[in-house]
């Protein structure tokens, strides 16, 4: 089952399994965002958006509009 | 020499370079662009190498301004900066990532030396990483291991920089950059590297997953309550330093500043030099000093949150409250520092980094009411707004100076709406961004923030300060011949004869001032002011505010010859509401009052702004727009009031 990054529950670990939009594509990858990588939510600004997620020991922030383009599935 | 510094963000990268340069640091803009390059000398067996720290990017492509310039100078060799070697800077604890980056480096064939920082923590972490098979993967690069927040590993990146030799290199991946223009392309090599990199088995163990203490101070920090509540007493603290404390060291400056210029001119010859030293160059050097405390002030704060890493989640809970308004969460520092002085408001907008967002930030800050403007606020809302309490508890001179602070909120935010669709956009703008661990802060990378902010203020900004300080003060000085004729009538008149000393002195120098240059262009510009309910006299007091807004006050003192004795201030608020138009009415009434009071809430009255914002845009396009439009707001405000008030 897919579904998208934004979506994710909290503490749920989650694998990548595409990036939709070209654009943000190379500038997810490059912070580590690359596909088979588990990620997971793991807090949230006020108001829902933005989202702190945990990937590899290190904490990365995004909107969730970016978070959007990061296709998921169950680990 | 040249060795080029790079790294990813929140790896330390800044500390490595204070370690290996110390304070023999230079601050400037890479050509073209506003973003700061970091240039320092060290000395490798008695020979000296420029040591130039370029921002840090996660990549070798570029979609932000800052990964431009690394682009940009990388893929020309002819590039004044190129380097003839690098020194790249990882963070140990998360090695995989940070090594993409420095594959892509590793494959460009220049010299390179592998610094693998933060090795304490890794090993806090639990991690292992197997450093031999790491020199066997990357053969031509020199692999060293520091700890630069406590200043350990300078002697081994030394050792690594004289061994450094080009050496002829099989490529991690592939060498070839420039046909990876498309995402595609560009995706598919970070995938690819990193991949690669992830196969190696670099890491023997993984950190035992302790993220907890983290998470649970961010669930706090960013709690939807106690988040914004932490903040705003972290403000409080700082806007209480700022605004009591700050003054001690100013009024020090400031004081200094006049004893130095009494002093010079009783020992220098009277003449036109020792004038233009002792009136015009030592007070626009007091008057860039002056600033000196808030930036220094100011700089300290941000450096200790940014530190200990509170700032990123500052950014992160402000985010979607900015957004509205075309800005993101980076604006929040910079417009609420501007609530103290837009000086380091407007320095501190450099986190920003998509270039939109940041011009945006720059040229609404002045619209947020600085400390500069409280001198003019009290003494008008003192003249013109009645006593009285509203339901017995709520002062309406206080409610007064409320409005005038929201007024400027909501007009900074409300111009950055506007801009948001005016403005071209340069880069993509993501807001993708790593939330780096909690650390206690180091002093000394505190006090390398403070001491270069406030040398790029000093030296930089300081320089136009002088000269407009310089020019106000002749214009103000210096007047028509005109002048001297004037000047004898008044010794002749019969209230001139029968004043004391010192009064006699303030009749001078009020006939001085009017009749000066600027005097002269107050009158002149008398049918341009009048609709907004200026005279002449407020014209002079606004032309020469241009220094610095709470200059108002004391030219206005000037002018109406209170002098300049402890109570000056009572005195002057008398002499106003006494003052009268031919036509016997009262000169400084509410509509006038009111007027003002909106006049300097938009007027760009400081040239140290203007001055900050030409070094920060690099052009003089901004700030010269900046002023324009500032006061085309602020003379259609001030008429609207004062008509609708008259």
């Amino acid at each position: 089952m897919f579904q998208t990054l934004d979506a994710v529950s909290l503490n749920v670990l989650v694998e990548i399994a595409q990036i939709a939009n070209d654009n943000i594509a190379p500038k997810l990858s490059e912070m580590g965002l690359t596909k088979g990588q588990k990620i997971k939510a793991i807090f949230k600004a006020p108001f829902g958006d933005p989202i702190a997620f945990e990937i590899n020991g290190s904490v990365i922030s995004m909107r969730k509009e970016e978070a959007k383009q990061v296709e998921v599935q169950m680990a | 020499m040249k060795i080029a510094l790079f790294g990813n963000p929140n790896t330390g990268k800044s500390s490595v370079f204070n370690m290996l340069t110390g304070l023999r640091q230079q601050v400037g803009n890479f050509p073209g662009v506003t973003v700061e390059k970091k240039k320092g000398k060290i000395e490798i067996q008695s020979e000296t190498h420029q040591l130039i720290d370029f921002p840090g990017t996660y990549s070798i492509f570029a979609r932000s301004l800052d990964e431009q310039v690394v682009r940009d100078v990388l893929s020309q060799p002819e590039h004044p900066d190129y380097p003839d070697a690098i020194i790249y800077v990882a963070d140990s604890s998360n090695l995989e990532r940070n090594l993409l980056f420095f594959s892509q480096l590793y494959d460009l064939g220049l010299p390179i030396v592998l610094v693998l920082n933060m090795w304490d923590r890794s090993l806090q972490k639990g991690l292992k990483i197997n450093l031999t098979l790491l020199e066997q993967t990357f053969p031509a690069a020199k692999v060293v291991t520091t700890n630069a927040r406590v200043s350990l590993g300078k002697e081994r990146i030394f050792k690594a920089l004289e061994s450094l030799q080009k050496i002829d290199r099989v490529a991690f991946f592939n060498a070839d950059f420039e046909s990876l223009q498309t995402n595609e392309a560009q995706t598919a090599n970070a995938d690819g590297r990193l991949e690669k990199i992830r196969a190696l088995g670099l890491i023997e163990q993984h950190s035992t997953p302790d993220s907890n203490r983290s998470t649970r101070l961010d669930q706090i920090l960013t709690h939807p309550i106690f988040g914004y509540l932490i903040f705003s007493f972290v403000l409080l603290v700082i806007f209480q330093f700022i605004f009591s404390f700050a003054s001690i060291p100013m009024d020090y400056i400031d004081g200094q500043f006049v004893r130095l210029s009494a002093w010079s001119s009783q020992l220098l010859p009277d003449g036109l030099l020792s004038r233009l030293i002792t009136q015009g160059l030592i007070p626009g050097i007091g008057g860039v000093l002056v600033f000196v405390p808030q930036i220094a002030i100011l700089f300290f704060f941000i450096a200790l949150l940014e530190e200990s890493g509170y700032l990123s989640r500052v950014v992160f809970i402000m985010d979607r409250l900015m957004r509205p308004f075309g800005l993101n969460g980076k604006s929040v520092v910079p417009l609420l520092s501007s609530v103290a002085c837009a000086i380091p408001g407007i320095m501190s907008a450099r986190t920003i980094a998509d270039w939109k967002e940041r011009l945006i930030t720059i040229l609404v800050a002045p619209f947020m009411s600085c400390s500069a403007r409280i001198p003019v606020y009290t003494l008008l809302i003192s003249l013109v707004i009645p006593k009285i309490y509203i339901g017995g508890v709520i002062s309406l001179q206080g409610l007064v100076l409320f409005g005038l602070y929201a007024l400027g909120i909501i007009f900074a935010l409300g111009t950055a709406v506007v801009l948001k669709l005016l403005v071209k956009s340069r880069t993509s703008g993501f807001h993708i961004m790593e939330l780096p661990d909690y650390k206690t802060p180091r002093l000394t990378n505190v006090g390398y923030t403070v001491f270069e902010k406030v040398k790029v203020f000093v030296f930089d900004a300081g320089k136009i300060i002088v000269a407009i300080s310089i020019l106000l003060w002749a214009l103000a000085t210096y007047g028509p011949s005109s002048r001297d004729e004037a000047l004898q009538s008044l010794h002749k008149t019969k209230a001139y004869k029968f004043a004391q000393i010192n009064e006699q002195q303030e009749m001078e120098n009020s006939l001085l001032l009017s009749h000066s240059y600027i005097g002269h262009f107050g009158k002149w510009m008398e049918p341009a002011i009048a609709p907004l309910g200026y005279d002449w006299k407020i014209g002079i007091a606004l032309l020469s505010s241009f220094a610095a807004r709470e200059v108002f006050v004391g030219s206005l003192a000037t002018i109406y010859a209170v002098g300049d004795n402890s109570n000056i201030e009572k005195r002057l608020v008398q002499k106003l509401k006494e003052e009268k138009n031919e036509n016997g009415e009262v000169i400084y009434s509410l509509a006038t009052g009111a007027s003002l009071l909106v006049f300097y809430v938009f007027a760009m009255q400081c040239m140290a702004t203007l001055a900050v914002v030409k070094r920060e845009t690099n052009s003089w396009k901004w700030p010269l727009l900046q002023l324009t439009f500032m006061g085309v707001v602020a003379y259609l405000s001030a008429f609207f009031v004062f008509q609708i008030l008259a």
